[in-house]
């Protein structure tokens, strides 16, 4: 045997276990989530093996056709609209704070460590502990709302977590094509670009993909959607949103400000000083010189905070007791439809959508990052 | 590798783990009785304590854990449950509210073991009330739990001083209600102090009943009144109506915070179940008819609305024999006196001591003597009435109402639901 082979045999022997641990406790156990969410399954069938054979049916996408369209599952698209907004809110305020705190950290002032502590602490709390604490702060009554007395001004009478308004409303029957105006917005128009500019491959594979979801979207889900729909539905980006946003931006902002930080420090001051011998303005040498460097921290922020926001519970839940639509989620949709409404096969349902959502955000960074690594060696 | 020494003290924990799981086990009840409920705060974790302390004396071989998981009406509790039936690591014993709770899920899936033996050996199918024997019995005349506690559900509160300096008196039907909400609104006070969401629930099951009458209400759950009749629809519109009379800020109040609101003179009326006597009283130390006062809730007058705490013997409990001894000993009038004065509830074994007026407070009095002359109806936010598939939904409904007030799409949903769940055709 060579040594070559032997080597070959001792890495496989040893990645092995883990290779079988994976295989069978994430991507198993994600198939028979997936298995399950296509069946009825309650409870009680889980629990007797006589009512599951006499009552478990196989019933293909009847529990995601119900999440799109029954009038009772109002909820499950309550939770879905709220996770979007919530998530892009919260990407934004986590990225614009923490970069702006690290940029000030930056200045190598006196005491940066303590700062640094004191940003990053939050982040050491549990979310449970943030939501009730800044439940109370919210309390419409006597919380923040009564800051601006101390100075004299009259008392706040936003309700924050539990506020009702609602902006940007529009009926669900048009969600396929506002998505589809989207998609076109965010990646058509880009990837075109990229294929008259650079004759990128990539570019024109996702091209045909955003085309055909567009096609999909609008000849195929719109008018089922149009048809199935019993009454008009309202959604929208609810404020009471903002109270979440606020809390979670909170406890997550230092975290981006120490990846940042961290990227900024890797920035050697040589190149700083080129650009400003080179005539370059303070705003210059960010605009031109740190920001471009700064983006691969900027996509893995995106990648973390993204998933952390689309799979939110803990937070949401100890701020708002659980049903509070307006601040609703899938992950207490799932919840409450496996636990207290003893229907896994539903909780499966919502679970496999948010694990799609997750995809959405985390497949393109590993593809991306995948493909890159042969180049760099 | 195991070396010798190591095989030596394997061995020792096998014979120990063994002698403590009860290999040698004697008919004498002994070994660890786990008991599984969401009792953990205020009245009835120490009414949960107090019984656990007696049956001790009682049975001094039987150590009992208390595995209380706190949370919102046992939602938590009963995740955790699931989870360990499911797991195969069923407690020895478990809280469980009586009616669809207990039957739709735990009965249904066959896990609960008949307690007739238990019921005729105490003599119990005399001293409890046949209308409850009737929810946890199912059709072969199989008894599944015993009751520790009645509840009542439909229950006003106020607080009498305050009422007099508002000029109003307490409402006996929702039409009253709704014109003494005129009156107390020019004196700026919210009629009434709502809570969470599945306090909301709780107000609509009042309201359904003051508005149908027992009969409307029974036959929402049997499937003879339709949930869109006009009726129905009206209980929604009150409700509606009567949150417009309620304090703004209701989805951010736990039900303690609701009821304090209204002893605070924050608000007129709040309708809670009678927990919330037991708070008024050993929390913040009032008086009953002095600092609170209480009535059926608006047309309800004549009708309780119950719910009752109970513990059973799953299938596959470790230690049956030690959960024997202590269903034997919950069930009886004893037991019951030193548990509901704490936990603030009334006692379900009808020979428990509650003309004694050290252990049961003038609210209780008033309480028993309704329970015993009432007609008695099941609870909707509490488990009795309806599968947990239909209950769950249903908060979501109340939730969604409480943002669009539609009492004609609550009603068609509402409707919907109770044929996907299986109540009605």
């Amino acid at each position: 045997m060579s040594r070559g082979s032997k080597d070959r045999m001792i890495a496989i022997l040893m990645l092995s276990p883990s290779v079988v641990l994976l295989a069978i406790f994430v991507y198993g156990f994600i198939g028979s989530t997936a298995y399950m969410s296509l069946t009825n399954l309650s409870t009680q069938m889980q629990l007797s093996e006589q009512l599951r054979k006499a009552q478990e049916k196989f019933i293909g996408l009847g529990n995601y056709n119900s999440f799109m369209t029954s009038p009772l599952d109002s909820r499950f698209r309550i939770g879905f609209v709220n996770t979007l907004f919530f998530t892009l809110l919260f990407i934004l305020v986590c990225l614009v704070v923490g970069l702006l705190l690290a940029i000030l950290l930056d200045q190598k002032i006196k005491g940066e460590s303590i700062f640094r502590t004191i940003f990053l602490f939050p982040m050491a709390l549990s979310f449970v502990v943030t939501g009730v604490v800044w439940r109370w702060l919210f309390n419409q009554n006597s919380g923040i709302n009564l800051l601006p007395t101390l100075v004299g001004f009259p008392a706040g009478t936003f309700a924050w977590h539990t506020s009702q308004d609602q902006i940007l409303q529009f009926d669900w029957v048009n969600f396929p094509i506002i998505v589809s105006i989207l998609v076109v917005v965010i990646v058509v128009l880009p990837s075109l670009w990229y294929i008259v500019r650079q004759r990128s491959r990539i570019a024109m594979f996702i091209l045909a993909l955003a085309l055909l979801a567009n096609t999909y979207l609008l000849l195929i889900a719109a008018p089922g959607l149009r048809s199935a729909m019993v009454r008009p539905e309202t959604h929208g980006f609810n404020l009471a949103l903002l109270a979440v946003v606020l809390a979670a931006g909170w406890q997550m902002s230092g975290y981006t400000m120490a990846m940042y930080l961290a990227g900024l420090r890797g920035i050697s001051e040589e190149l700083r000083e080129a650009a400003r011998v080179d005539g370059c303005t303070e705003f210059g040498v960010y605009r031109r010189i740190i920001f471009p460097l700064l983006a691969p921290i900027t996509l893995s922020a995106i990648i973390i905070l993204g998933h952390i926001s689309l799979k939110i519970f803990d937070l949401v839940y100890s701020m708002g007791g659980g049903d509070l639509l307006s601040i609703d989620m899938p992950g207490m949709f799932m919840w409450f439809e496996t636990y207290r409404g003893f229907l896994p096969a539903r909780g499966a349902a919502v679970a496999i959508i948010m694990l799609l959502l997750v995809a959405v955000v985390i497949i393109p960074y590993l593809w991306s990052s995948l493909r890159g690594e042969p180049e760099n060696e | 590798m195991l070396n010798r020494r190591n095989w030596i003290y394997l061995a020792l924990m096998v014979v120990l783990l063994l002698g403590v799981t009860g290999v040698f086990a004697q008919d004498a009840p002994s070994g660890e009785l786990e008991v599984f409920s969401w009792w953990t705060g205020g009245g009835e974790a120490l009414g949960l304590e107090a019984m656990i302390a007696r049956f001790s004396e009682l049975y001094p071989d039987v150590t009992v854990v208390n595995a209380a998981v706190a949370g919102g009406s046992g939602v938590n509790a009963r995740a955790v449950l699931t989870t360990r039936m499911l797991g195969g690591d069923p407690p020895d014993t478990f809280q469980v509210h009586a009616g669809e709770e207990l039957n739709a899920v735990w009965v249904a899936a066959g896990l609960m073991q008949p307690l007739n033996d238990i019921y005729e050996a105490n003599g119990w199918l005399e001293q409890y009330p046949q209308g409850l024997l009737d929810l946890i019995t199912d059709e072969e005349g199989n008894i599944y739990v015993v009751p520790v506690n009645i509840h009542r559900s439909n229950v006003l509160w106020y607080n009498p001083a305050k009422l007099e300096e508002w000029g109003v008196t307490v409402p006996t039907t929702w039409d009253e209600f709704i014109a003494t909400c005129a009156t107390l609104a020019e004196a700026g006070v919210p009629a009434m102090a709502i809570g969470e969401n599945w306090t909301q629930v709780h107000l609509w099951e009042s309201v359904a009943l003051g508005v149908l009458g027992a009969d409307g209400y029974n036959g929402l759950w049997d499937g003879t009144t339709s949930w869109t009749s006009p009726e129905v629809i009206s209980t929604f519109e009150t409700l509606g109506a009567v949150m417009d009379c309620a304090n703004e800020d209701m989805n951010s109040l736990s039900w303690q915070d609701a009821s304090q609101r209204v002893i605070n003179g924050e608000a007129a009326f709040n309708i809670m179940g009678d927990w919330a006597a037991g708070y008024f009283i050993a929390d913040l130390g009032l008086e009953p008819n002095v600092d609170f006062g209480w009535a059926a809730s608006p047309g309800t007058s004549g009708n309780f609305i119950f719910l009752s705490d109970t513990f059973g013997l799953p299938v596959g409990s470790p230690n049956p024999t030690a959960v024997n001894a202590w269903l034997s000993f919950i069930g009886s009038a004893e037991a019951q006196d030193i548990f509901n004065p704490l936990k603030g509830s009334l006692p379900a074994n009808t020979t428990a001591d509650i003309g004694n007026a050290d252990l049961y407070n003038a609210y209780f009095q008033s309480a028993y003597t309704d329970w015993t002359s009432n007609s008695i109806v099941g609870s909707l936010a509490h488990g009795v009435v309806a599968a947990p598939a239909f209950s769950n939904a249903f908060a979501g409904l109340i939730a969604s109402f409480q943002g669009d007030g539609d009492a004609q799409s609550i009603a068609a949903n509402a409707a919907l639901l109770a044929i996907q769940t299986g109540m009605a055709q």
